[in-house]
């Protein structure tokens, strides 16, 4: 097992994660001005832009889904309990002891199972719930909500915000977790070029060489 | 632009200033000093006048427009007269169009009388009581003015000669047509009458076309004893409204006459405040298909908005829920003419030296001062730009009649109660302009009462300033059992706002409404994004956020007294 700096992260992948980034922060903050949270943001407008930036990231949506089938991606969120325990003790106590964190990313697992399980929750939880009853609410809005109007935009409504607040607590969990290892820049970048530190295997290594050079950082 | 002060007997005496010329400087500043103290409130005005130049204020001489009509009235013979009176004319009239008088006989303008086909109510301005001057009946005497007949003087009047139908108050268009009382009023109201130029019949008969403005508004514009008084939404403006009031018909807009929309056939046309459509959803029909509501979306269509654009999409969904009127007539009593919203009939009766007077301290944004109180009436507040009340409204209007007994101790009645709710699909979000009233009621029966308000007798309210006696009498004459006691009851009535429809761009905007404390902040029991009143979730919410901020801040802070630790 030797340590490589290889693209973990893909391009599309990244382009991915940011716009996803500015839609969901465009989403939240639009969203909470039509809920009434704030008028920061005229409701004409909030109602305006949050209805485009919700089709905008529908579209990604479905290229992301598209792309973590095809890959094979989507492997990296099936959850496990291998090194569960150890990076939920790392959080718990070992943070607080100055220990490293427990977890390596592997060339299979580049997240650690606690990450994964998150992760997986908002795609098969929060993340369908708010787009079903956003389409839900959106079709109604448009007058094409037979299919959803027995249900009542109240409950629609009420099913939406409980999920956007939900994103808005992942957000913020999420956010302080980059500070959890050596640095937040450090956290932050391989998201931004894509490489980070992953222990390999001999056979993993020599497959990568071999079938998917450009994976692996030149002068690595 | 009528000048009411000084009145015109005051400023002939004063032209016995201006005899001296040597002294004309002098004498004019004396005069001056003279008229200020002759009447030291230049806002009072004697004397119990009530009438109005319904015909003269922001009305305009508009060339007329080439008719595409057939015939040319004033060429036919039979219309050359002479005639010395009405029904002449109608008579005339009728010899050509003789299906007109069976028709009109079916009209609320003639009958009064409206039977409601879903409340059965008995309704119509023959029976009904309203919180402005309370009831035509048995005032008819001056009420009937308004009639679209000849001599009605009394509920007892023949509905069933069509020589007594008015067909030039609804359709002369020389504007030098005009209506009297039927019968004599008090002498102090009479002499209001005198010296009107003597109508011309001839050519008002010759000068006959469809119904203008002008005609519609002499009595709709004035209802209630004034201008916009009753409506709030029907005023002297509308007669040349600025595009900014009236996009239908200002003249730099539509330029639509009232009829451009009240369409009928036969005589009966859309548009009654007593059975409402408040959802036309069939909207704009085919060519050559009936079109008989005077409902926005019987030329809108139910979705009028651009779908170019999100916003324009969900506005189209909006109307579902809201009225078209409750964005698009952002305020009522636009234009420069105030509407009454208050009236109180306690003060009725006070006199200076025994005289009715009237005092007009409110000075409207047109200019003109309008009575503030009335001997005769009592007090009035008005409004302008004024935000309307809103409320669900399935189109049907529930009346306070004579026949309903009422409990005076549950507060305020309502003259017009209607009904409507979130849940009926029926229902939209409509506003209206709310009238509040303390008027006189019968307080043995808890009923509203009719008064007698017209006549030239001892117990006539106008001139005798007694309800007891006048309402003894109202009731007397209408064969109605009065307990013998009244006292004073504050009651509301509620109208439906359709007229003033603003340019686009002067529509509410979103979050007129979809805000904290907006426009629909006191209707309940609906989801409506933007108001912030679901309390319960806001306050999971913001306990969730700050718990995980908490959460968050405390994990952090650990770890830095942590690492502190360490490194000491």
């Amino acid at each position: 097992m030797t340590m490589h700096k290889i693209l973990v992260f893909k391009r599309f992948e990244r382009l991915w994660h940011w716009s996803q980034m500015a839609l969901i922060s465009t989403l939240l903050f639009t969203g909470f001005a039509v809920h009434g949270t704030h008028s920061l943001i005229s409701f004409g407008d909030a109602v305006t832009v949050h209805t485009w930036a919700a089709i905008i990231l529908l579209v990604i949506w479905a290229f992301a889904i598209f792309w973590l089938f095809t890959t094979g991606q989507w492997r990296h969120y099936l959850p496990t309990t291998e090194h569960f325990i150890t990076v939920a003790r790392f959080y718990a106590f070992g943070i607080f002891k100055g220990e490293h964190h427990p977890y390596r990313k592997t060339y299979r697992r580049k997240h650690n199972p606690l990450q994964a399980l998150t992760y997986l929750m908002v795609k098969i939880a929060i993340f369908p719930a708010i787009w079903i009853s956003g389409i839900a609410y959106l079709l109604i809005s448009f007058g094409q909500g037979e299919l959803f109007e027995w249900i009542g935009i109240g409950p629609i409504a009420l099913i939406h915000t409980i999920a956007a607040l939900a994103i808005l607590l992942f957000v913020i969990a999420h956010v302080y977790l980059l500070t959890t290892g050596h640095s937040f820049i450090d956290h932050v970048k391989p998201m931004i070029t894509g490489y980070d530190d992953v222990e390999l295997s001999d056979e993993e290594l020599a497959y990568l060489k071999a079938d998917e050079p450009g994976v692996i950082k030149e002068g690595d | 632009m009528i000048n009411h002060y000084p009145p015109a007997s005051k400023r002939r005496m004063y032209c016995f200033n201006y005899i001296s010329l040597s002294f004309s400087i002098l004498i004019l500043t004396l005069g001056w000093v003279t008229t200020t103290l002759a009447s030291s409130d230049p806002k009072i005005e004697m004397g119990i006048s009530e009438y109005t130049k319904t015909d003269e204020r922001h009305a305009i001489i508009k060339p007329k427009k080439e008719s595409k009509a057939t015939t040319d009235h004033t060429k036919l013979k039979e219309l050359q007269g002479p005639f010395f009176s009405g029904p002449e004319v109608t008579k005339a009239c009728l010899e050509c169009h003789n299906t007109a008088g069976h028709q009109f006989m079916k009209n609320k303008h003639w009958t009064w009388d409206y039977k409601h086909p879903k409340t059965g109510q008995h309704l119509g301005k023959s029976v009904l009581i309203n919180n402005f001057c309370t009831n035509a009946r048995g005032n008819e005497g001056m009420c009937a003015q308004c009639h679209a007949g000849y001599n009605m003087d009394s509920p007892d009047f023949d509905f069933t000669n069509q020589e007594n139908m008015d067909c030039l108050v609804c359709h002369e268009s020389t504007g030098t047509y005009y209506k009297t009382p039927t019968s004599k009023g008090n002498k102090a109201c009479s002499v209001m009458f005198e010296s009107k130029p003597a109508i011309d019949w001839a050519a008002v008969a010759k000068s006959v076309e469809m119904p203008t403005r002008n005609n519609c508004g002499k009595c709709h514009f004035y209802g209630g004893g004034g201008d916009n008084v009753k409506h709030g939404d029907l005023s002297s403006v509308l007669f040349d409204p600025p595009k900014d009031v009236d996009v239908h018909m200002s003249e730099a807009g539509e330029g639509f006459s009232c009829v451009t929309c009240h369409v009928g056939e036969g005589h009966e046309w859309a548009g009654s405040r007593y059975e409402m459509l408040v959802n036309d959803e069939t909207g704009t029909g085919k060519p050559g298909m009936p079109r008989d509501v005077a409902s926005c979306e019987s030329c809108h269509s139910a979705s009028p908005h651009p779908i170019t654009s999100v916003q324009g999409i969900k506005l189209n969904s909006h109307t579902q829920t809201v009225a078209c009127e409750t964005c698009h007539i952002p305020a009522i009593a636009r234009g420069g003419v105030a509407t009454e919203v208050d009236w109180d009939w306690r003060t009725m009766g006070k006199l200076k030296d025994g005289e009715g007077f009237k005092l007009k301290e409110y000075t409207q944004g047109d200019g003109h001062h309008r009575a503030t109180y009335k001997s005769i009436k009592g007090t009035f507040t008005y409004a302008e730009d004024l935000e309307p009340m809103y409320a669900w409204f399935d189109g049907t209007m529930n009346y306070t009649t004579i026949a309903t007994k009422f409990d005076p101790s549950k507060g305020p009645i309502d003259i017009n109660s209607f009904s409507g709710s979130h849940d009926d699909p029926g229902s939209r979000i409509y506003p209206f302009k709310r009238m509040h009233t303390t008027q006189p009621y019968d307080k043995g029966n808890n009923t509203l009462p009719y008064m007698h308000l017209w006549g030239n007798d001892d117990s006539a309210l106008w001139g005798n300033y007694d309800f007891g006696k006048a309402i003894e009498a109202g009731m007397k004459k209408n064969g109605i059992p009065y307990s013998g006691e009244w006292g004073f009851i504050e009651t509301y009535s509620y109208w439906p706002i359709n007229h003033m429809v603003a340019p686009k761009d002067d529509a509410l905007s979103c979050s007129s409404c979809h805000s904290h404390d907006g426009r629909l902040d006191h209707l309940k029991g609906f989801y409506m994004p933007g108001r912030g009143k679901n309390e319960m979730l806001d306050l999971i919410g913001l306990l969730a956020v700050l718990g995980t901020l908490g959460g968050v801040l405390g994990h952090g802070a650990l770890r830095m007294i942590a690492t502190r630790r360490r490194k000491v």
